[in-house]
């Protein structure tokens, strides 16, 4: 029993040492620099016209992609558990790719799909459209990278929860889009919110892909970031961690947020 | 509702191995049907084909008459238990079961108070009164299994179709929700088909019962008629403990090959033949050994159980389980010698029964 105790014990320290050297430090660090100055200069530096447009951009890409995200993974996931098709495992391994391909992999395919000298580039540079080098470019680029995570949180839950609910449902005279609104998707709520913020912490913070088709021009096509690699590289520090503690706080809260949902489970629980 | 089933084939998904073999089927309006049969018989299969619930191959479903193709037709006619009830767990009791009826398009759906009236009459016919605002997690698996059946009968469907219903359920409550779920089908004049692995729970409650084997229909009868005249000697098989002799039928006769049973008469049109007699442990009684001629063989007392007392007959290879009623109080027998006498068995011949 004592010996019991003294290793859990050593368990807990180590495991409490290694979270605040790996996890706890870095952001720690980002804001004691951030308000080297005191905080009065930290939020001067908000006020650069650059660094607002780059935080709007970061908002929009972010609201895209998840918009677009949860709308194809709650189908991609209603597809992949529901019914049996040829080439179900592929699409399964497909889904993940964004998950292993380097971000800046996807990036330079974009540019050599959108770029001025790349397939398609020409031609939509012709119509007026450009994509490279643009938001719609930026918005690509996190789009692929942010793919996978409502397919990846949802998938297990529908798996595990079966067809029953739904056919329940079918029979007892439901639609396709009342038994996708009223039964599937309340069902697998939690997973879906969770996939959600996913999603939109990973769409802030993505910056390889994003970094590839850019073009780093600054008030136009720079997300926080871009902005932040910028400010940095320009040496301007207290700006550069003023503006990496706001993205932090924004990603953070995100996460966080994803507990909520269990402690409204907990409390009521208490309450019943 | 009455329910129509002519010559049903569906395949496994991707194969070409038959799930339902050919399969017709006619239950009339009222009828409380149970479908039974060994795992992988086709009998779930049978039941979700009739909701539409699977497509198959060939062969046609008649709904009162009328051919349906598609779950538009079914909605709201048929009401389906799942085996594992499927309820809707982010929803309250209520909300389930009037979950068939907040869906309907805006012009048929009955008002707000009539949906409300509509739950609790439901309610208090399962005899769940207080029960709509809880949540499935908090129900009971006996509670669970009314709520579905409520959800199932709340649009009102002549027809209700159930998935195991009592597969979950500890036995003291099986019997009284079987018992109570016929007179529920007596009372509200439904057409019941129920699927079953437990024959005797198929035996309780239905008028009729389906014998499934391998995707084909094997016997259809009342349980009268399926107990006294088995078609096959795996619906004999299937419906309780039995024994087989194998033997031979000669001049009216049928001489069992085994030593310490005795032959028996025949009807004298069987044609002569190797055949197996077939016999439940309750039908067998004990020739005591200075009454018959021929070789006895030791019988041992096991006890009684269930007003029998049950007795082992050592035969040379195998032992055979007899039964005989305790009330009757002849033939007690501790450790001694007998003769068996299979005279009450049904004669099967390559699987057929044929007296």
């Amino acid at each position: 029993m004592g010996r019991c105790r003294v290793k859990t014990y050593i368990l807990w320290v180590v495991s409490w040492a290694v979270i605040a050297i790996v996890l706890l430090m870095p952001p720690a660090v980002v804001v004691s620099e951030a308000l080297k100055n005191g905080i009065g200069p930290a939020l001067e530096t908000l006020k650069d016209p650059d660094g607002i447009a780059a935080i709007w951009l970061t908002l929009e890409v972010s609201v895209v992609s998840v918009a677009v995200n949860t709308l194809f993974g709650v189908l991609a996931a209603w597809l992949l558990t529901k019914y049996l098709f040829p080439g179900r495992s592929a699409l399964l391994v497909l889904v993940e790719l964004p998950l292993s391909i380097s971000p800046v992999v996807s990036g330079l395919v974009w540019l050599l799909l959108f770029g001025a000298q790349g397939w398609w580039g020409q031609a939509l540079e012709q119509a007026g459209i450009h994509v490279a080098f643009a938001v719609p470019g930026i918005m690509l680029a996190t789009l692929f990278v942010t793919l996978p995570y409502v397919v990846r949180t949802l998938v297990p839950l529908m798996e595990q929860q079966g067809r029953d609910a739904e056919e329940a449902a079918m029979l007892a005279g439901a639609g396709f889009w009342q038994i996708l609104w009223r039964v599937t998707l309340p069902g697998a709520r939690v997973a879906l919110f969770s996939g959600i913020l996913l999603t939109t912490a990973r769409a802030m913070g993505e910056f390889g892909a994003v970094s590839v088709v850019s073009g780093h021009i600054p008030g136009l096509t720079e997300t926080m970031p871009l902005h932040i690699e910028s400010l940095y590289n320009g040496y301007q520090t207290v700006a550069a961690f003023t503006m990496a503690t706001l993205l932090a706080a924004m990603a953070m809260s995100a996460v966080l947020l994803r507990s909520v949902p269990e402690w409204i489970t907990r409390w009521r629980e208490k309450q019943a | 509702m009455s329910v129509l089933i002519q010559n049903l084939v569906r395949c496994a998904p991707g194969t070409r191995k038959r799930l339902l073999n050919d399969v017709s089927l006619d239950v009339p309006t009222g009828a409380f049907v149970a479908l039974v049969g060994p795992s992988g018989a086709g009998k779930t299969t049978l039941l979700r084909a009739i909701a539409g619930l699977d497509t198959c191959e060939s062969g046609s479903l008649l709904l009162d008459g009328q051919k349906v193709e598609n779950m538009q037709d079914r909605a709201r006619k048929i009401g389906f238990v799942f085996q594992n009830y499927a309820l809707f767990p982010h929803m309250t009791v209520a909300r389930n079961i009037s979950f068939g009826l907040d869906v309907q398009p805006r012009a048929m759906r009955p008002s707000q108070g009539e949906i409300a009236a509509r739950v609790q009459e439901l309610l208090d016919l399962m005899q769940l009164p207080d029960m709509g605002k809880a949540y499935p997690a908090r129900l009971s698996g006996g509670q669970r299994q009314r709520v579905a059946l409520a959800r199932a009968l709340a649009t009102g469907p002549g027809l209700l179709l159930l998935d195991e219903p009592f597969g979950a359920l500890d036995p003291i409550v099986r019997r009284t929700i079987r018992s109570w779920l016929r007179s529920l089908h007596d009372r509200l004049g439904l057409t019941t088909i129920l699927v079953t692995h437990d024959q005797e729970e198929a035996l309780e409650v239905a008028d009729r019962i389906v014998v499934m084997q391998q995707g084909s229909i094997m016997q259809d009868a009342s349980p009268e008629e399926l107990d006294k005249e088995p078609a096959t000697a795996f619906v004999m098989e299937f419906l309780g403990e039995s024994a087989t002799f194998r033997g031979v039928v000669q001049d009216g006769w049928f001489t069992p090959e085994e030593d310490g049973v005795l032959p028996f008469a025949v009807a004298a049109e069987i044609a002569p033949g190797p055949a197996d007699a077939m016999i439940r442990p309750f039908e067998i009684t004990i020739a005591s050994a200075d009454l018959v001629q021929g070789q006895t063989v030791p019988i041992s007392s096991q006890g009684v159980r269930n007003g029998y007392r049950h007795y082992l007959a050592r035969l040379k290879d195998r032992t055979i389980a007899v039964h005989i009623p305790d009330y009757t109080g002849e033939n007690v027998l501790s450790e001694s010698y007998g003769v068996l006498d299979i005279s009450r068995a049904r004669l099967f011949r390559d699987g057929k029964r044929y007296s």
